[in-house]
């Protein structure tokens, strides 16, 4: 248990709540996971999107979800060439520099900067660091099978780490304590969809983002705790376009800027950090929890563009969410130098267009500072769909 | 004095190969303007040996698209696809594509033909990017083999080992499923005794490519693995497969170890014998090699002969008694020898360079392409550290001339040899 950070939050009122989830989010030092392992806890970091953080906490062992941090890459930077995206940079320089200590790191094929991550860590430091290689066939008839051997892999592996054996009881219950939290995480997004006044776009940002540092018992104590604080909000519905936001499955956009759509719209859907919300419900738990793990995976997961499935057609997809949303505009965005986020861009712009949805087109970066321009066009976009 | 012999013999695989590789492009051409379809395909694992046996001819967007940069008419295909919306920032060889695509086929080497058919692999992740653009485009089938590379460096799972029995059954199960696309596709039944046949042919072409890259460990070296390394490979992936790429590698085999049999080097003085690693600069690839020849520097060994020949350095011999099984276990193992010779590139540079005396290495990461040039600096850093071995570092890229700064590159270049001459007479005055 977290006691440092759940003392802070526990019986206090929501406005503290939240600006303590913000706090920790944005400290950089990610004091919690220090806090594990002071106590004797072992540190798992897993690079963006999704990852099976069921095998990893049946061990013991922390999963930490990686997605670098607003900190310069200063010795980083030598490690890579130019025309990269930030997050790499900055999930290494989070480790050289010491603000997370690892037992092990892994990373997954997303695209071809991030599957030289691990190599990369490989190089810079002893502990394993290896990719998860998830299929991209999941439209192969082999997939789950052979999705659960690499599960298996993995098992094999993090039981090496830990020095204990991952038992089918011990992953049965770890699937329900992150099937809890997964649906602790949908009513957070009902919430967003139905009463968008009551929780501000930067807060809920925060609440997801805590499931990938805390342990998952810790967060599900704290989302218990904040969801009827947040249902029973008394606010105001603003005169404000609903959009949905899409282009953060990766890299995540700055604070601000998150605070800042909050101001100019009402996010009512997203894909923030979509990989801690991939499977979309309860996992059944069989004989075979590996397997049930790998069938979720193929079989009842979000989209990003960063998984080839060819039922999912990522425009239809975006398009789907925001019809579910009742959003009346897109924010399509990509991280800058994300190849297959900007590449996506052009299937979105081009299906938003054909569905006669309006939407925004924008880069952004991990940190970025500045944002008085893009608020501006935003708002002007937002004025366009209001006023015209 | 030359014989006549010498005469024919020497330079014959560079004359026959653009002779052959022209007439790959001819055959494309013809076909296209007769309305036939082609499968699309990439050069790390393009699975030409189920597509010819189905007889549907094989398109590479990739070396189309290396093509407009060598034929300095890259720019135009880039701006149309960022005309349709594409960014500044991915890879030239999508939009140089996207950009022929939209333009009906239109290409200088002739017209290309409109996919029936994609198969790709996850070797690089813009492959799956750039396929499900055609999906779009053409809504034709998209076959993805899902290929898992190594975990981590120097940690290949052992064939009959319980990790690469999972990963073989996995590709294997895909080659299935692609054949019954192809019989869609073709209306074709397959027929395995023409998959021998071609498989045969691949085996004759993956055991001369070892042949041939071995044989550059002569001094001199008898090819430069960068200029008359990107004739070949294109041979070898255009035609991978078709007897008569297997009896042009037989014959190449044949005129290098003539060279090396008679002290011939692809150079009259060779000073410096190099390593490339990355890919080419296509927008100024003559004189991108000539900021190194000047210097009597050639490059003996290449990481793009290795990745871009999807693995085929190791040679790996298809049982031809069993040949489904036997591809599965051949495509695992070389394409994902392929991803290692980009992600754990210092590993393989540091194996090749006592064999090829490599003096130094030259890095040219690129915008266009994250697979190879993401972990290009830490892996020099990494070498560097363990073997002192000296390196240039230059960025720039494979297609776009506006990311390419040709001065700047050369003073990168004059100053590297600067420093390596410097370092050889240090090392000749300490003895």
């Amino acid at each position: 248990m977290n006691k440092d950070f759940m003392d802070l939050i526990r019986n206090q009122p929501l406005e503290e709540v939240l600006f303590q989830c913000r706090e920790l989010y944005e400290n950089v030092q990610f004091p919690t996971v220090k806090s594990w392992r002071e106590r004797g806890g072992k540190v798992l970091g897993h690079f963006q999107v999704y990852f099976p953080a069921e095998i990893v906490h049946a061990a013991g062992i922390l999963p930490l979800n990686l997605h670098g941090a607003n900190v310069q890459p200063d010795q980083a930077d030598s490690r890579f060439g130019s025309y990269l995206c930030s997050t790499i940079k900055t999930t290494l320089e989070l480790a050289l520099a010491g603000n997370i200590e690892l037992d092990a790191f892994i990373t997954h094929p997303i695209c071809d900067a991030a599957r030289n991550l691990g190599a990369i860590f490989g190089r810079n430091f002893e502990h394993p660091c290896e990719i998860l290689y998830l299929p991209q066939n999941p439209n192969s008839a082999a997939s789950v099978d052979y999705l659960r051997g690499e599960y298996d892999r993995l098992k094999r592996l993090v039981e090496n780490i830990a020095g204990v054996e991952i038992t089918n009881e011990a992953l049965a219950n770890s699937i329900q304590v992150f099937n809890k939290n997964r649906a602790l995480l949908r009513e957070l997004y009902d919430i967003k969809r139905e009463t968008p006044e009551k929780i501000a776009a930067e807060d809920a940002f925060a609440l997801v983002a805590l499931a990938g540092r805390l342990p998952r018992e810790d967060h599900n104590e704290l989302m218990e705790y904040v969801l009827p604080l947040i249902r029973a909000v008394d606010a105001h519905r603003e005169d404000r376009i609903r959009v949905v936001y899409e282009g953060a499955f990766c890299e995540q956009p700055p604070f601000d800027m998150v605070r800042m759509l909050g101001r100019a719209a009402y996010v009512v859907d997203d894909d923030f950090l979509i990989g801690l919300r991939y499977i979309l419900s309860d996992i059944p738990i069989g004989e075979d929890p590996l397997r049930d793990l790998a069938h979720a995976y193929i079989e009842d997961s979000s989209y990003s563009p960063v998984q080839h499935d060819l039922r999912k057609r990522k425009e239809n997809m975006l398009i789907e969410r925001i019809r579910r949303a009742r959003g009346e505009a897109a924010i399509v965005t990509a991280a800058k130098m994300c190849e297959p986020g900007l590449e996506e861009q052009v299937a979105y712009i081009h299906g938003l267009e054909k569905a006669g949805i309006p939407f925004f087109v924008s880069e952004f970066e991990e940190n970025q500072t500045s944002f008085s321009g893009l608020e501006l066009q935003l708002e002007t976009f937002m004025e366009n769909l209001l006023f015209v | 004095m030359t014989t006549t012999a010498e005469n024919d013999l020497v330079g014959r695989g560079n004359r026959e190969g653009a002779s052959l590789f022209r007439e790959w492009f001819s055959e494309l051409d013809q076909g296209a303007k007769e309305g036939q379809a082609a499968a699309y395909v990439f050069v790390m694992g393009s699975f030409n040996e189920i597509l010819k046996s189905f007889d549907l001819p094989v398109v590479f967007p990739e070396i189309n698209s290396l093509q407009t940069a060598v034929r300095r008419v890259a720019h135009e295909y880039l701006e149309e696809a960022e005309d349709h919306g594409y960014s500044p920032d991915i890879c030239g060889y999508v939009k140089a594509d996207i950009g022929t695509q939209l333009r009906g086929g239109e290409h200088p080497m002739g017209q290309i033909p409109k996919p029936s058919i994609a198969v790709l692999t996850n070797a690089c992740n813009t492959y799956l990017k750039w396929a499900e653009a055609w999906e779009r485009m053409y809504e034709m089938p998209v076959v993805t083999l899902d290929i898992p590379g190594n975990r981590s460096a120097n940690n290949a799972s052992a064939p009959g080992s319980v990790d690469f029995q999972n990963d073989v059954r996995y590709v294997e199960a895909q080659i299935r499923e692609l054949i019954a696309v192809c019989e869609k596709v073709t209306g074709k039944k397959f027929d395995i005794d023409k998959l021998r046949e071609v498989m045969g042919n691949v085996n004759s072409l993956s055991s001369s490519w070892q042949k041939l890259l071995d044989l550059n460990k002569h001094r001199p070296s008898v090819f430069n693995a960068l200029t008359d390394g990107t004739i070949y490979l294109g041979v070898a992936n255009g035609l991978r497969g078709d007897a008569r790429a297997a009896s042009y590698f037989s014959d190449l085999v044949e005129e290098m170890e003539y060279k090396v049999a008679n002290d011939i080097g692809t150079m009259n003085e060779e000073d410096w014998r190099l390593c490339f690693v990355g890919v080419p600069c296509y927008p100024i690839f003559r004189r991108f090699n000539e900021m190194f020849s000047e210097w009597k520097g050639t490059f003996v060994h290449s990481t793009y002969l290795w990745f871009a020949s999807g693995g085929s350095n190791l040679g790996y011999q298809y049982d031809l008694a069993n040949p489904i099984a036997s591809l599965a276990e051949g495509n695992l193992i070389s394409v994902r020898d392929a991803m290692d010779s980009m992600f754990h590139h210092d590993q393989v540079v540091e194996k090749m360079m006592d064999g090829f005396g490599i003096d130094g290495i030259v890095y040219h990461p690129i915008k266009s392409c994250r697979t190879v040039s993401t972990g290009l600096a830490d892996g020099r850093r990494a070498l560097a550290e363990r073997t002192g071995i000296p390196s240039l570092f230059i960025e720039s890229d494979m297609m776009d001339q506006r990311v390419v700064s040709e001065a700047q590159m050369k003073n990168r270049a004059d100053a590297f040899f600067e420093g390596l001459i410097a370092r050889r007479n240090q090392q000749l005055i300490s003895q």
